[in-house]
């Protein structure tokens, strides 16, 4: 239905940037995800692809047609709003009939959309009710039967799941995913919660202080973060950033004695990248550390947490005068004494390593 | 507060019989700070209100020295099948439909346009207001010289040098001939100066409280401006229009200062709006109280009939 192209689109108030110059390619049915921290300006960037908002500099294409300085209505785009802006005075079927009213569809044209919509997301129930008198969730339905009525070339919502609480969104979040599916449009869905993109999003913009931080599947931003700020930011807990040094073709975890072999694809890389210096900074995901007594890294118990289907442990590795915690998956049905010493190794596969001076990783020469 | 705590902790330590000093109790407390105010009331509000009720019922004359004699509703079927003052509702009504019409559709135009943030829209909205903090009997004194064919700036604005040629609007002609209804609209015109500012104060406020973010979905809607306006902002001030409407047509009902300030109902009868007789039946020369109070009794249950309307209609409004 259709494609959306930001090119160096920025957007400043005042003289702070709220977006800086972004490059992003959306492909027809995509469904992407911004995401970052409150204030990133996710918003500000999605106000500015619907319209709302104009842009400071920068192009914007939708289906390769210049709309930078269309009006919102001239975009064929639906906006859901983070709090639902529905109108107060209507009640649920005049909402959802807003958008073909003002384009003046026959009555008959309007009651059949509405119509199908309603069905599509179980609302018949609600039609005569004002927004007022609505629960969160049945609002979003409503945001979003009003958006999909007009069957739009591209959806924007703004963390539509935002203001529900966690179970709900949960459901929601299977709705809206399911309604994609079912719709192939275009998405661009904006969303603080990491679990939310990494469960949505074909790709996911991570985005931080204004800048995008990388852009790719969940996979990509999740096994190959571009940066420190992805690494941390996304998982929970986030990725293992250990400091380390490297020297003979192993890496010493620093204050420690231990040392870990480089890792195969990362033999000739990373001394060229660290430029002799040999300061890096070392990634691992919990469960790609593996617990064994012949472990690389040494570390002492310090809080075991229980997650239902495995335990967190917290690893202290530090040695007398550092302290570092590293994050550890472990079976749920060994029992770890806190205060014990216990050994693990990193799966050299899954193991990550970053510039701790320009904090951007490191990558790996390609094997095929 | 703390008498009221300590006769808590009293009541909650029952153990104790003998009280060390006499206090208060919640219940005098309360009673000490609502009978003075029912006692005023009853006084001031509720006294009058039945007392010319009875009256209404009485041939009663405030300057006859002789108690009233109950007539039953003669005083009302003497009103009611008096043409003349059908002729004078009849006149008020007119004057109430035009003046709040027009400040209805006057109030919500000035709204509409103050709304916008342009240089000095604060001090433009302020000069706005000010007619309708102005006394009635001052506005309507120099409304009268304002209308004055020889020397009023009314003419004169409307391009009449010769007061011989020139309209009489309270006088009610125009080159001296007469012209129907002038003065009616003349002291209308002058109600609507004075309180169109009131009507868009209140539009105002409602527009102010309509949220920006309706605007931006009905943008994306691909709503037009007159399709938002219609179908958004309307309908979002309709509630404050309603009151504001409401409260104009009460006090249209009950015009009088201004009336009596220009015109004190004349030409004729031309300008005898209903409170304006009753003021005359009540005072001037006539002082027949029974009567007049029956025909305030009147005016009050056209007054409440016609805020039921409007009442019913903003509830229903809130209501769904
Ligand atoms: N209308 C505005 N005027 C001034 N600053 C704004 C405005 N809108 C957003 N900002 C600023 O731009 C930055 C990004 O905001 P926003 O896009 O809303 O972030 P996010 O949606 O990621 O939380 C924030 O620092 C915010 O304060
Ligand atoms: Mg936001």
């Amino acid at each position: 239905m259709a494609t959306i192209e930001l090119q160096k689109v920025e957007k400043k108030f005042g003289a702070n940037h709220a977006v800086k110059p972004m490059d992003l390619t959306i492909a027809d049915g995509e469904f992407v995800c911004l995401l970052g921290p409150s204030g990133c300006g996710k918003t500000t960037t999605l106000r500015m692809i619907s319209g709302l908002e104009a842009v400071t500099a920068g192009k914007i294409l939708l289906n390769g047609k210049n709309v930078t300085w269309s009006h919102p209505s001239e975009r064929d785009i639906a906006f859901v709003f983070q709090f639902y802006a529905l109108y107060p005075h209507l009640n649920v079927y005049d909402n959802i009939a807003f958008p073909l009213r003002a384009e003046g569809e026959k009555k008959e044209a309007v009651e059949s959309r509405v119509n199908e919509v309603v069905d599509i997301l179980r609302i018949e129930h609600l039609l005569k009710t004002k927004p007022g008198k609505l629960s969160g969730g049945d609002k979003q339905r409503v945001a979003l039967a009003r958006a999909l009525v007009r069957r739009p070339a591209a959806f924007l919502m703004d963390e539509p799941l935002g203001a529900l609480d966690a179970e709900l969104r949960e459901a929601m979040r299977a709705e809206i995913k399911q309604l994609h599916v079912a719709q192939n449009a275009t998405t661009v869905y904006v969303t603080h919660d990491q679990v939310e993109a990494m469960a949505l999003g074909d790709r996911i913009v991570v985005m931080s202080d204004a800048v995008v931080q990388q852009i790719g599947t969940p996979a990509e931003v999740y096994y190959d973060p571009a940066n420190l700020f992805v690494a941390n930011f996304i998982g929970s807990p986030g990725m293992n950033l250990i400091a380390g040094k490297l020297h003979d073709g192993r890496v010493q975890v620093a204050g420690g004695v231990d040392t870990i072999p480089v890792p195969v694809g990362y033999r000739n890389t990373l001394p060229a990248a660290l430029n002799g210096a040999g300061d890096v900074t070392i990634g691992f995901r919990p469960e790609s550390a593996i617990l064994a007594d012949d472990g690389d890294i040494a570390g002492e118990i310090y809080a075991v947490d229980m997650h239902g289907s495995y335990k967190l442990l917290h690893i202290n590795i530090g040695n007398g005068a550092t302290s570092g915690i590293v994050h550890v998956r472990a079976d749920r049905m060994v029992t770890f004494p806190i205060g014990s010493a216990v050994r693990f190794s990193i799966d050299p596969k899954m193991m990550r390593f970053f510039d701790p001076q320009s904090k951007q990783a490191i990558q790996q020469e390609v094997t095929q | 507060m703390t008498v009221s705590t300590q006769a808590q902790i009293q009541a909650a330590g029952q153990a104790q019989p003998q009280r060390k000093r006499r206090e208060l109790s919640d219940r005098a407390i309360v009673n000490l700070f609502i009978w003075p105010t029912l006692i005023l009331l009853i006084a001031w509000n509720f006294f009058p209100l039945i007392y010319s009720l009875f009256l209404s019922f009485t041939d009663y004359s405030a300057i006859a020295n002789k108690p009233p004699q109950w007539v039953g509703f003669k005083n009302y079927a003497d009103i009611l099948t008096d043409t003349q003052m059908w002729k004078y509702f009849a006149t008020t009504g007119r004057y109430a439909l035009v003046t709040v019409g027009m400040q209805t559709i006057l109030g919500f135009s000035l709204a509409v346009l103050v709304r916008e943030k342009f240089r000095g829209s604060g001090l433009v909205t302020t000069l706005i207001l000010i007619p309708m903090m102005l006394s009635p009997v001052v506005v309507g004194l120099f409304w009268k010289l304002m209308y004055n064919p020889s020397f009023g700036y009314f003419n004169f604005l409307l391009g009449f040098g010769n007061p011989v040629n020139a309209p009489d609007m309270l006088a009610g002609r125009f080159a001296n001939v007469p012209v129907p209804n002038l003065a009616l609209w003349a002291v209308a015109l002058v109600d609507i100066w004075m309180w169109t500012p009131f009507v868009m104060l209140l539009v105002l406020s409602g527009l102010k409280a309509i949220p920006d973010y309706l605007y931006e979905a009905a943008a994306i809607d691909r709503a037009s401006s007159w399709f938002q306006f219609w179908r958004i902002t309307v309908p979002s001030v309709m509630p404050l229009l309603m009151i504001a409407i409401l409260f104009r047509t009460i006090e249209a009902f009950k015009s009088f200062d201004l009336v009596m300030g220009m015109t004190g109902g004349g030409p004729g009868d031309q300008t005898e709006l209903i409170a304006v007789n009753l003021y005359r039946q009540a005072f001037l020369g006539q002082w027949r109280t029974g009567r007049a109070s029956a025909l305030a009794y009147l005016i009050l249950i056209i007054i409440i009939a016609i805020s039921n309307l409007y009442i019913r209609y903003i509830n229903k409004a809130n209501e769904d």
